[in-house]
């Protein structure tokens, strides 16, 4: 066998026709081609969103180019958050909103601890009948929930209808399931030694959840509250059924039914309206986006 | 060598079969805690998911007043409406075209995703996820600012080339239109996540194999990746199915259903059927016909889902 | 003191008998090791004294008392895990004080007794990282850590070297004797490398099937197997076992293992297999045992020829392989000595080490 001699100082080798550096650079010019399109496409409306808020509703009825603002404005945005009604809607999303978080993680955390780690008479069970329930959609259900809850107003006199507290019962039903189902992901996959090893430390069952299992799959909590409140954020049905009157509405709600007064949309009003009342979901988003993607992944790829 | 360890045959044997149990006397223990543990999930589960499912039923055979039961004289009568048949015509369309160019787009744009180095694939998917961090109330609204009738901005674009003004949101067609396409503007990006996520797992050796061997792109596509991605374009799919067929949002919020009721789906329609109308089982009878595909299709996400789940 | 006593021991997976009754008796500050194949039950054994399965039938006991229903964290028992098992979250110090903490211990004395381990364990400087930031052989100390600021009654240990690699690993077991010598305390340790077995070990158990095999001192157990597993599992590479025959031979008793070669046997042992002769037995003798002729005449009578399929220079000894019978025997050689394969050796089979063994109960006689 003769000797190989590498050369490294040699010439290159030239870049021939079909050969596969060739084939990626072009495969990655038609990449960003299309992705600048589809990005394009995505961010059309929250960009039109924006522009649109800048304008004053003269410079709106004008009818000029749609695309540009000639006359920038903050007027919109002032007078929105000094709007009593405005801020009240806001002030009503954001209490439910958290308030949802901290029951669908006290809910779901332990029943995806108890489902993951403790097998019990009928787990597996109960683990698909969640994953079930979770595709029992609120369209089915938004009918037979407010004649239950009319009919409990009516026998118990606690008001049911028309009141944003009762949104706190009914939100969890959405949220729950899917957290306690990434939760169970996350908690699966922690190793069983770490719990033999906490048993022999001498841990309860509640001091194993705590003081190891969820710091342990602290990314997978973060993704679910994340997941439960911009799932509550987003609420439209739900409210728009069980609160009518305007200091109960929540923000989606109260944009649409509110600002349309008569006829007449004042669209920008309504474009700025609306993107204030995305930003939270959208501020969270950019921050933690990760664990946004995680969140959505994890239901899927985890089985 | 002395050192050389005389290896055997590893056997995952019966050590880990037959469970994890602490002690004797804590099993009781263990049960109940567990028990505890999962019981408001139970509660809400039953109370508000499964209980108003069984009750939705039971209205949609009561009379408007709800003080009679007139067994299915409320279907009987929904059979009779052209605008029931116009509203499953619609839902099936809605659904199906929807789910269709969802996946597909969604997957398109996860494979140019996956061709750009990782780094910036972040930046990509941080911009192309945003429809979908979006409340769909409200960027519902963009769009409907952006097909409004006099002052649609793509109506002034399209006017700058000559093409005449459309009805976006007032002539059937094209209102049937407008909401897929909210629909799939929305929801291509949760596609788009989940196919990329796959795409991720599938090895790249694979590729390299098929290219060797001569494949061209397009039979790459076909040969590696479909096979390996199988299970989740049909969970994502079937999951779609479920939700889009249910979709309330985007129709109420750009049409309201209309005009005359041509965009109308089980839960729009349901909802002014039963709430603005005032007929609760009549309402009630509509949003029931959804169960019947949201049956089928849980079924097979169902056993896609386990047989995953043994592939694994 | 702090002895464990297993009594009778069972452990049945639903039809499946993991452990079939195992007597056991562990003297204070002894280190015993459980060894054998996979699925002997040795770490079910060893899971049940940690309180980690539930004892289907029998008794354990520890420190004299019974601890059957005792949950794992009243044993006084600290585990270390063939994963390390270390909470990722926690530093190392976090680690190594976790059960303490929940047992409230007052700060000072956690804060002495963690510094005190981790001097022990030469891992001072490691004590603010997490995990994740140490090597394999850290992480096992961690462990180790974990289980000596506990103080129990008890160590064990379940395969904790399996996960590391061969240097490492001889690194890890003088660790762990050096460990053992200093803080003294009851120590049962499982593997299925009979060589960590041989080098830690008071004494050793052997179990198969769900048995113990045999118990006895590293040396007894070389020297005396009782039964042919053990005879094969101790010891690398594994003792040769030959079909035989004992033959009378004038005064003495040979053992034939082909129509060509026959090999005394000791004069002190005929009397113990004088009733044997004619019947088949196994002969057992360790490749160490089979070497190259020595000078003294006396040991002319045990040597044989033979042709060598494969040799094995391996540097400090010669392995050669060769045919008896069609059965494949192994010996060793000085490599000065060894000839080539395909050629003919004269060899020396040293008789005062051989064993001869029942085929039918596995039995060594």
């Amino acid at each position: 066998m003769s000797t190989l001699a590498i050369d490294k100082a040699g010439p290159r080798r030239k870049v021939k026709y079909g050969s596969m550096s060739r084939d990626r650079a072009w495969a990655l010019r038609w990449s960003y081609f299309f992705l600048t399109l589809f990005a394009i496409f995505a961010l059309l409306p929250p960009i039109y969103m924006l522009i649109t808020s800048l304008k004053s509703s003269a410079e709106i009825s004008a009818a000029t180019n749609p695309w540009w603002v000639y006359h920038p404005t903050l007027s919109n945005y002032a007078e929105l958050l000094s709007s009593n009604q405005y801020l009240r809607f806001f002030f009503n999303s954001a209490v439910i909103a958290v308030v949802v978080v901290v029951i669908t993680m006290l809910i779901s955390v332990p029943a995806a601890f108890a489902l993951a780690r403790m097998k019990f008479w009928g787990s597996a069970t109960l683990a698909t009948g969640v994953f079930l329930t979770y595709l029992i959609p609120d369209s089915l259900l938004f009918l037979p929930l407010f004649k239950m809850f009319a009919l409990f107003s009516d026998y118990t006199g606690i008001q049911l209808i028309n009141r944003w507290y009762v949104l706190l019962f009914i939100y969890p039903t959405l949220t729950v399931p899917f957290c306690t189902w990434i939760m169970i992901g996350y908690f699966a996959s922690i190793p069983k030694e770490l719990d033999e090893a906490a048993i022999i430390d001498g841990a309860s069952w509640f001091q194993t959840l705590t003081r190891i299992f969820i710091p342990v799959a602290l990314p997978g909590l973060i993704a679910a509250t994340i997941f439960a409140f911009t799932v509550s954020w987003a609420q439209f049905l739900y409210p728009l059924v069980f609160t009518t009157s305007t200091d109960q509405l929540v923000l989606p709600v109260g944009i649409i039914t509110s600002l349309v007064k008569g006829d007449v949309f004042n669209w920008g009003q309504i474009m700025t309206g609306a993107l204030l009342g995305a930003a939270p979901p959208l501020i969270i988003y950019a921050f933690l986006m990760d664990y946004y993607i995680a969140g959505l992944t994890a239901g899927a790829t985890k089985g | 060598m002395v050192d050389v360890a005389f290896q055997q045959q590893r056997v995952q044997g019966v050590r880990r079969a037959g469970g994890r149990k602490s002690l004797r006397n804590a099993l009781q223990r263990k049960s109940t805690v567990a028990f505890l543990m999962t019981l408001p999930l139970i509660l809400l589960i039953s109370i508000l998911v499964i209980y108003p499912a069984f009750y939705a039923v039971h209205l949609a055979t009561l009379n408007k007043a709800m003080t009679k039961f007139i067994g299915l004289g409320n279907f009987q009568f929904l059979f009779k409406r052209s605008t029931f048949w116009m509203v499953v015509e619609q839902s099936c369309i809605f659904a199906i075209t929807a789910v269709i160019f969802k996946a597909l787009i969604g997957f398109i744009v996860a494979h140019f995703a996956h061709n750009i180095p990782s780094k910036k694939q972040r930046k990509w998917r941080g911009m192309l996820l945003v429809p979908w961090v979006i409340p769909p109330a409200m960027s519902t609204l963009a769009w409907q600012w952006l097909l409004d009738p006099s002052y649609s901005a793509f109506n002034y674009t399209l006017g700058t080339f000559g093409i005449g003004p459309i009805s976006w949101l007032g002539e059937p067609g094209w209102a049937r239109f407008s909401v897929i396409l909210v629909n799939v503007w929305f929801g291509a990006p949760f596609f788009m996540i989940m196919y990329l996520a796959s795409l991720k797992s599938v090895p790249e050796q694979l590729y390299e194999a098929a290219a060797i061997d001569g494949a061209n792109w397009w039979q790459r596509i076909w040969y590696v990746t479909f096979p390996m991605m199988r299970n989740i374009i049909a969970i994502t799919t079937l999951f779609s199915l479920i939700v889009t067929f249910a979709n309330f949002d985007i129709v109420r919020i750009l049409t309201s259903g209309g005009p005359l009721d041509q965009t109308h789906l089980f839960a729009t329609w349901a909802f002014k059927v039963g709430i603005e109308g005032s007929d609760i089982p009549l309402g009630a009878s509509i949003s029931l016909f959804m169960a019947p595909i949201l049956a089928v299709a849980a079924y097979f996400i169902l056993r896609d889902v386990n047989k995953r789940g043994n592939e694994a | 003191m702090a002895e464990v006593n297993l009594r009778k021991v069972v452990k049945r997976y639903d039809d499946v008998e993991a452990v079939r009754g195992i007597d056991l008796d562990i003297s204070d500050k002894e280190f015993i090791v459980l060894v054998g194949p996979s699925g002997c039950g040795k770490s079910t054994t060893l899971r049940m004294i940690a309180g980690l399965e539930d004892i289907t039938d029998g008794d354990i006991m520890i420190g004299g008392d019974v601890v059957n229903d005792v949950p794992p964290k009243d044993r006084d028992i600290a585990m270390v895990f063939q994963n390390y098992a270390l909470y990722p979250h926690m530093t190392v110090a976090e680690n190594m004080s976790f059960g303490l903490r929940l047992k409230h211990y007052p700060k000072a004395e956690i804060k002495a007794r963690v510094t005190e381990a981790a001097r022990l364990l030469d891992i001072t400087d490691l004590i603010d990282r997490k995990p994740k930031q140490l090597s394999g052989g850290q992480r096992q100390r961690v462990a180790m850590g974990r289980a000596i600021v506990r103080n129990p009654k008890v160590f064990l240990f379940d395969e904790p070297l399996s996960n590391l690699d061969a240097k490492l690993r001889v690194q890890m077991r003088t660790e762990i004797k050096r460990v053992h010598q200093m803080v003294k305390t009851t120590t049962v340790y499982v593997t299925h490398d009979q060589i960590e077995a041989m080098t830690l070990a008071d004494r050793v158990v052997v179990m198969n099937g769900g048995v113990i095999e045999q118990i006895a001192s590293p040396h007894d157990l070389y020297h005396h197997p009782k039964t042919r597993f053990v005879a094969g599992f101790i010891g690398s590479p594994a003792m040769n076992f030959i079909r035989c025959r004992l033959e009378q031979n004038g005064v003495g008793l040979r053992a034939r293992l082909s129509d060509r070669i026959s090999l005394p046997i000791p004069q002190a042992q005929t009397t113990r297999f004088q009733g044997l002769t004619g019947k088949e037995l196994v002969f057992g003798l360790r490749p160490e045992h089979i070497t190259e002729p020595r000078r003294s005449d006396r040991d002319q009578e045990c040597q044989f020829d033979t042709t060598l399929d494969v040799v094995e220079p391996m540097g400090m000894e010669t392995m050669v392989y060769f045919t008896i019978d069609g059965q494949e025997i192994c010996g060793r050689v000085d490599p000065d000595s060894a000839k080539g394969p395909g050629e003919s050796m004269r060899l020396f089979a040293d008789m005062n080490r051989m064993h001869l063994i029942d085929p039918q109960s596995g039995a060594v006689l």
